[in-house]
């Protein structure tokens, strides 16, 4: 019975764990590459979840809409890229944390005004519907199974993608030396937009996968926006394997830490208060990882700077 | 930015916008008296609670360089210290406020020996991320109405006295302290302490080739400013006689940002000014639309893009004075 | 025998396969004013920082009067007497000529947590400060914002702040580096007055001025010291004169 929650909570931390990665690969790279801070890259998760709803309730099917939101969070990046952030990077981080909280604040509003402040629903795809055996007395939804899947697909070809290719090379040299790069003659505002663009796309992507089993609403990207943070400061700024590592922790821990917690205390102090301790802990537990892990290297796990 | 010489003739010159806000803040009460009075005190005092977090802000803000988003949490410390003291009935401010103020110095001394361990980018997410931490712990007190936060009882007595629980005896009360808040950041920007900090800010390599671990010196200057968020803190759950998680949700740290930049970084007096403006505006906007941060998001960023210095910097600017780093 | 006030023994330093300091040993007796020399990118600056502690060494030490300061952050060996100053000019622009050394002082006498009283008016603080810019010859620009000094000033600046750390042993990258003629004299004239007062290691491209100031000489190739003595037995030994006088065509 309790090895049964286990494996259900670690498939639900792991589920966790692929959208911080999707949302923080994407980010981490933006903050190495061009030394940005991006407060409103949670917003691109949201705007891709609502995308998807759109698109799905138009055409009637997830998978149409799925593949309208993606090139629709793209574009939607790159004109936030054209209209706004291109003018950030040469300024001081303050000026972009100011900027891209102004974002934050208009979108999540705009966002109320045209879908309305009710969350908003998208049904689970006829196709991944319904839950699989896993093992004795283990059933999982398969939807969560597809996302935990599709999300590990997309971190090995990321990572083949970074590792293996030229513009690949280009962003991890950018992301430890960015003045080297474009010392190589490489156009360098070209190369920001690049990974911006498919940030965005992938943050857009995570939105859009989460819709059939998240409330669409308005705000929701900026909670996950943190933890994100989280993710790359654990990881190491600039590093996607960093990124992947971390979030995949930052997932397992907050998911278990949550479910176990109490019941770990409780074998250790009296019922009540263990229950009282294990609450308030338990949401603490990732900011406590992350306190830890920079305690002994402040650099992250995987520094790409030097 | 150079710092105006301290002395000398033309001390009322200089020191106009300081005396002029405090003597317009001193005569609200008797303004309000002649009607709307208890709305606009309470809109004022509120106004005067933010000032002094967004001064505490500044300190290491604008005079220091480190770019905290997390400072909203200590508003919340402050606020729990007496939502939690009074709920175990000890309603006086002489124990509630040291409390306050311990526990947000307390953490304001962990989290910032771990933040400034790291500098740019990161400082700026640990900070969040910490600030986040402090919500959840306040959304994870059941016993305290986790979520959905708690009402007090009343105002905190002092000396068993319900000194301030008439509305213009703690408008004043909140005065003075941001009175005093002012006067001792005034202080420490000027001391030697305060050089120390301002040289971090402009070049922190000749500061540590001068001979000075800066570590030190800017957690101590984190402590300050966290401890003094913590009296607003202690006075927002008075004024509010509630507090909530709400108190520091990211979005308030945010907005004690933008309090300190609409002001002017790094002149005191700008972040009470700051702090009236964005209030302000807030109030004025909401009353045309719900829908009032999609006309603040825009403008913030035009702010950003085209108006450095903040709107004091820009006024600064268009009155031909200039001159601002 | 006494202690050499600074001592190098086999440091190291390396970035990537980049080799920048090659086993470098060198002991500087008390009060002697010593030059170290070297074709650009040398690794003379990587030295620098890795004795004044900005830059961690791979392997080795560095010793400060028979004390082994190898593991001591930069404050922390100023504090001990070892102060540096920087080829590219590291000042705070914002502040004026006079705080920005008074600020030095401030450091030296070690009470920087006074929260009250205005520190831009302690004369315990001012006076050492502009003693110190008037021996470099700024007294007459201690209130101007040392962001608007000439380049020159602003090199006088910096050796004003380390002067005013009151080293034993002083670090100079490159004073002269980018001074038109006058300023130069000036810089020259007061290192001149400086010899024997402190220890010195002087980094200098300027030929003419480094034999005319050091009493030794050591010649720094690809990180590695390839000779090391008087100046007129440095500038006669042929291996220098390969590698690196005959580059400028001595
Ligand atoms: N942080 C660094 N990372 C990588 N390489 C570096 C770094 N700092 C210096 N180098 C390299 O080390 C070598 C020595 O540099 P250094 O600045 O010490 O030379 P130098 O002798 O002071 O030169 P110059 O006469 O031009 O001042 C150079 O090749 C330089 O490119
Ligand atoms: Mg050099």
């Amino acid at each position: 019975m309790s090895m049964t929650l286990l494996y259900v909570q670690t498939l639900n931390g792991l589920q966790l764990g692929v959208l911080l990665f999707l949302i923080a690969a994407g980010l981490t790279l933006v903050f190495g590459v061009m030394d940005f801070i991006n407060l409103a890259h949670g917003v691109q998760y949201m705007i891709g979840a609502y995308l998807a709803a759109m698109f799905t309730a138009l055409t009637g099917n997830f998978f149409y809409g799925l593949a309208l939101a993606l090139p629709s969070a793209l574009a939607f990046g790159l004109l936030l890229e054209f209209l706004i952030f291109r003018h950030l990077y040469d300024r001081d981080h303050l000026d972009q944390v100011l900027a891209t909280f102004g974002i934050i604040l208009f979108l999540n509003q705009a966002v109320k005004v045209i879908w309305g402040a009710a969350p908003l629903s998208v049904p689970i795809p006829e196709a991944l519907s319904g839950s699989i055996r896993l093992m004795d007395g283990l059933l999982y939804p398969v939807y969560r199974l597809a996302i935990i899947g599709s999300g590990l697909a997309i971190a090995v070809l990321l990572g083949i993608l970074v590792s293996r290719t030229r513009i690949g090379m280009l962003v991890r040299a950018g992301a430890s030396n960015a003045p080297m790069v474009s010392a190589l003659g490489v156009d360098i505002g070209k190369l920001f937009m690049v990974v911006f663009g498919f940030g965005a796309m992938l943050a857009g992507f995570a939105g859009a996968m989460v819709a059939p089993i998240l409330s669409v609403e308005p705000g929701m990207g900026d909670n996950l926006l943190i933890l994100t943070f989280v993710v790359i400061v654990i990881g190491g700024i600039g590093s996607v394997r960093g990124a992947f590592i971390a979030a995949i922790l930052v997932g397992l821990v907050d998911t278990l830490g949550r479910v176990f917690g109490p019941q770990v205390l409780r074998a250790l102090m009296d019922p009540s208060a263990a229950s009282q301790a294990g609450r308030a802990l338990a949401p603490m537990l990732t900011y406590i990882l992350m306190a830890a892990i920079l305690f002994f290297r402040p650099g992250g796990l995987f520094p790409a700077k030097k | 930015m150079t710092m105006p010489p301290e002395n000398g003739p033309g001390f009322l010159k200089r020191e106009a916008v300081p005396v002029l806000l405090f003597a317009l803040l001193a005569l609200v009460p008797f303004v309000a008296a002649l009607g709307a009075e208890s709305y606009l005190l309470s809109l004022v005092t509120r106004v005067m609670i933010f000032a002094i977090a967004a001064l505490s802000l500044d300190l290491i803000l604008g005079y220091g360089a480190l770019v905290s988003f997390g400072h909203a949490a200590f508003l919340g410390l402050g606020g729990y210290a007496v939502g939690i003291l009074s709920a175990h009935g000890q309603t006086d401010a002489l124990v509630q406020l040291p409390v306050a103020l311990a526990v947000s110095a307390l953490f304001a001394l962990i989290t910032g020996a771990l933040s400034l361990r790291t500098k740019g980018v990161y400082f700026i997410m640990i900070t969040l991320a910490f600030g986040q931490m402090a919500f959840f712990l306040a959304v994870s007190l059941a016993a305290y109405g986790g979520d959905d936060g708690m009402t007090l009882p009343g105002r905190s007595k002092l000396f068993g006295m319900d000194l301030i629980k008439n509305d213009r005896a703690f408008y004043y009360a909140v005065l003075l302290a941001l009175l005093g808040a002012y006067g001792l950041c005034r202080s420490i920007v000027v001391s030697r302490f305060g050089r120390v900090i301002r040289g971090a800010r402009e070049n922190p390599q000749r500061m540590a080739a001068i001979g000075f671990p800066l570590f030190r010196y800017q957690l101590v200057g984190y402590v300050i400013a966290g401890t003094l968020c913590g009296l607003a803190g202690f006075l927002l759950a008075n004024q509010a006689e509630f507090v909530s998680p709400a108190y520091m949700t990211w979005q308030r740290s945010g907005e004690l940002i933008v309090m300190v930049v609409l002001g002017g970084l790094g002149t005191l007096h700008g972040a009470i000014i700051g702090a009236a403006a964005f209030l302000l505006l807030e109030e004025w906007l909401s009353g045309f639309t719900e829908h009032w941060k999609m006309i603040f998001g825009p403008f913030l960023v035009l702010v950003v893009l085209f108006a450095r210095g903040g709107l004091m910097g820009a006024i600064r600017r268009i009155g031909g004075g200039g001159g601002h780093g | 025998m006494a202690e050499p006030a600074l001592e190098l023994r086999d440091l190291n330093k390396a970035y990537g396969a980049l080799t920048v300091t090659d086993h470098v040993s060198l002991a500087l007796p008390d009060g002697e004013f010593h030059a170290i020399i070297g074709p650009n990118g040398a690794g003379k600056t990587t030295l620098i920082h890795q004795i004044s502690g900005l830059v961690p060494s791979d392997s080795g030490s560095v010793r400060l009067a028979g004390h082994d300061v190898t593991d001591l952050s930069l404050p922390e060996r100023v504090h001990r007497g070892l102060v540096r100053s920087f080829q590219i000019t590291s000042i705070l622009p914002g502040f004026s000529a006079l705080e920005n050394v008074a600020l030095a002082v401030q450091a030296r006498q070690g009470s920087s947590f006074r929260f009250f009283g205005r520190a831009r008016e302690e004369t315990r603080l001012n006076d050492p400060a502009m003693q110190a810019l008037e021996e470099v010859g700024l007294g007459k620009r201690a209130g101007v914002r040392a962001g608007l000094l000439s380049h020159g000033e602003k090199r006088q600046l910096e050796i004003a702040i380390a002067l005013a750390a009151q080293p034993r042993v002083l670090l100079l990258d490159e004073p002269l580096a980018g001074t038109g003629p006058e300023e130069s004299a000036v810089l020259i004239a007061l290192m001149q007055r400086l010899r024997g007062r402190m220890t010195i290691l002087l980094i200098e491209h300027d030929m003419e001025a480094v034999f005319a100031l050091a009493e030794r000489v050591s010649v720094l190739v690809y990180g590695r010291i390839i000779a090391s003595g008087p100046p007129a037995a440095v500038r006669d030994d042929p291996e220098v004169r390969t590698a690196y006088l005959g580059e400028e065509g001595g």
